[in-house]
């Protein structure tokens, strides 16, 4: 929070507004240590006994007072600054949440503050109180001259003090900004949230929800997939067969009823080779029942170009993560056949421990650039989609190479 | 002849059921998962059972399995698979046990009403169909070694070879005279190094004995 020069003029808004923050702190900051030096003030006990249980009293005082403490300053920084401080997380039953190292490490930040920092913090609101003042009286000296017996080098000296009284005037905003720089500082890093572990479980968080993501729209590709399966594939099967059942028998209607009945046939044939197609690239039952060597070798020998094919896969990777390899590879060969002019194309699928390695190599006429297709950067959507890295390496004149690497677990 | 047809989709099996039975089978059951097939075939020794490969419960291969355990435990019943999409996968494990009456087709196939009672019945008498999708990922896959030195034309007498196709039926689909069909196989023979052999049957068998071991 910078703010401009004329905000720290000893008459402007900001000089009094962060003066009246570091003020409203002082009290709260001397809390901690008046109740645990305040009873000795008024009674010294002698007996061991007694000094311990005075000591533990302060301790459970301090302790009690640890988040309402934490409160008051957040209200202040709110009420005076408008500044909204993140709160802690909650904690009801201090002696339980101290079993967790979290709460006990929450606890030692609020302690830093409330005993360390804190009356730091106070001894500089004071300095801001004195600078106030001390500057104000000092630069009224002049007016305590009367009083003064006259004397030598007096004017000098009344000048002198006025000068240091305006000097310490100018310096109180500049004081008391720093001061409340540093306590709002310090109240969001020791009285808030731990800011690396709220990040830590927020991406933890986030990572699960992703993944259930990824995963349900794997889930509705494969349901997808089953009902045109059960529904529309059977309805065409069953039309192509009634329609050749037609074609075989109907073998004495006129010509041109012979004509519209054998097209309607290749029509219908046409459609299944179709679905058939955009059905088994959705997800093939293959590869939930044998993995990715079986359904790989499926797309290889569709491929109308030599496909040298390695899978070395020795334990089956999570289904999301190999439905993700599956589609990269059958895309890349896709986009190899559709563009590259390719003479021949390898695959190599290896498990490398945690890591699923796809490569997809062509001899083709290169060029490919992933922020021109939608083919190729559609493919690097769906890797990211699961953290996995994506590369293609494809100078113009070839040849292609598309690397991709995928956590073999989600 | 007496056929078990097992297929989940009552739409297909009703049509399988008239599109048999206007052929003249006789369709002794029809169920629609893979513990009613195996006792259907147990109770009613059938000349053939056409099997859907994705059916209850897991929708996955429970056909191909079915089909494994009935060639394993009633030798004398052939099956034709039937899928929405042919896997060299398990075309690879059909052919590891049996290479007789067998069939693997696309249900696309069902649609040409006469190649595929061609292929029932070659399946029904011992032989062998499998789709020529199959074939292709079959020669892809293990196209590396001999096979590599076939010509265009070779390659494809061999895929309708093990398609199952007679000499007759392979010259009709290239368009070529039965002699020249002859020619290219002594050539494949020749090229990977297979003994000659009578029938059909024998000859299929050399063609996948050979596909399944150059893997």
């Amino acid at each position: 929070m910078v703010l401009p020069a004329a905000e720290r003029l000893p008459w402007s808004r900001g000089a009094w507004r962060d003066t009246l923050f570091v003020l409203s702190g002082a009290p709260l900051q001397a809390v901690c240590w008046t109740l645990v030096a305040l009873p000795w003030a008024f009674w010294a006990p002698y007996r061991t006994g007694s000094v311990l249980s005075l000591l533990l009293l302060s301790c459970a005082a301090v302790l009690a007072l640890v988040r309402p403490l934490g409160r008051a300053h957040r209200e202040r920084a709110w009420a005076v600054l408008g500044a909204d401080l993140p709160a802690p997380p909650p904690r009801r039953k201090l002696l339980r949440a101290l079993r967790s190292e979290d709460a006990r490490r929450d606890l030692g930040r609020e302690l830093l503050y409330h005993l360390v920092v804190g009356p730091l913090l106070g001894g500089a609101a004071a300095a801001v109180a004195l600078a106030w003042a001390g500057g104000a009286a000092l630069a009224c000296s002049a007016a305590f001259a009367f009083w003064l017996p006259p004397s030598k080098g007096l004017a000098v000296l009344l000048a002198g003090l006025t000068l240091a009284g305006l000097a310490l005037l100018i310096a109180a905003p500049w004081l008391a900004a720093g001061t409340r720089r540093l306590d709002v500082r310090a109240m969001a890093a020791l009285l808030g949230p731990d800011r690396a572990r709220e990040l830590e479980r927020r991406v933890e968080d986030l990572a699960g929800k992703r993944a259930d993501v990824v995963d349900a729209a794997d889930l509705e590709r494969r349901r997808i997939e089953r009902d045109l399966h059960d529904g529309a594939q059977q309805r065409l099967v069953a039309l192509a067969m009634n329609l050749g059942l037609a074609r075989e028998t109907l073998t004495d209607v006129p010509e041109p009823a012979r004509r519209v009945i054998v097209e309607a046939h290749e029509e219908a044939k046409a459609a299944l080779a179709e679905l058939r197609d955009l059905i088994r690239g959705l997800h093939p039952a293959v590869l939930a029942d044998r993995g990715l060597d079986a359904a790989l070798s499926g797309v290889a020998a569709r491929v109308p170009l030599p496909v040298t094919l390695r899978v070395d896969v020795a334990e089956r990777v999570a289904s999301t993560v190999e439905a993700v390899a599956y589609f990269v590879v059958a895309e890349a060969l896709t986009n190899v056949v559709k563009h590259a002019g390719a003479a021949s194309v390898e695959v190599d699928v290896v498990r490398d421990g945690p890591t699923l390695r796809v490569r997809v190599a062509d001899d083709g006429a290169g060029g490919a650039d992933p922020a021109r297709g939608t083919g190729l950067a559609g493919l690097a959507r769906r890797v990211r989609s699961v953290d996995g890295t994506f590369r293609v390496v494809s100078p113009p004149g070839g040849p292609t190479a598309l690397t991709v690497e995928l956590p073999c677990a989600l | 002849m007496r056929v078990v047809i097992a297929e989940d989709s009552v739409l297909l099996r009703a049509g399988l059921i008239k599109l048999l039975e206007t052929a003249g089978f006789e369709v002794v059951a029809a169920v629609g998962e893979a513990a009613g097939l195996l006792a259907a075939v147990a109770e009613h020794r059938p000349d053939l059972a056409v099997v859907d490969v994705r059916m209850p419960p897991g929708h996955t291969d429970e056909g191909v399995r079915a089909a494994l355990v009935i060639r394993r435990e009633s030798p004398d019943v052939a099956v034709l698979l039937l899928s929405q999409y042919v896997e060299e996968r398990y075309a690879a494990d059909l052919l590891a046990e049996h290479t007789s009456g067998i069939g693997y087709l696309l249900k696309d196939r069902v649609a040409d009403v006469s190649t595929f009672l061609d292929a029932l019945r070659r399946v029904a008498a011992g032989g062998t169909a499998l789709d020529p999708e199959v074939v292709a990922q079959l020669l892809l896959r293990r196209g590396g070694g001999p096979l590599g030195r076939l010509t265009p034309r070779e390659r494809e007498v061999l895929e309708l070879m093990a398609e199952g196709r007679s000499n007759a039926g392979i010259a009709a689909a290239l368009v070529v005279s039965e002699s020249a069909v002859a020619k290219h196989i002594n050539g494949i023979f020749t090229k990977l190094d297979l003994p000659h052999a009578e029938g059909d049957h024998r000859r299929v068998l050399a063609v996948l004995r050979f596909l399944d071991g150059d893997a």
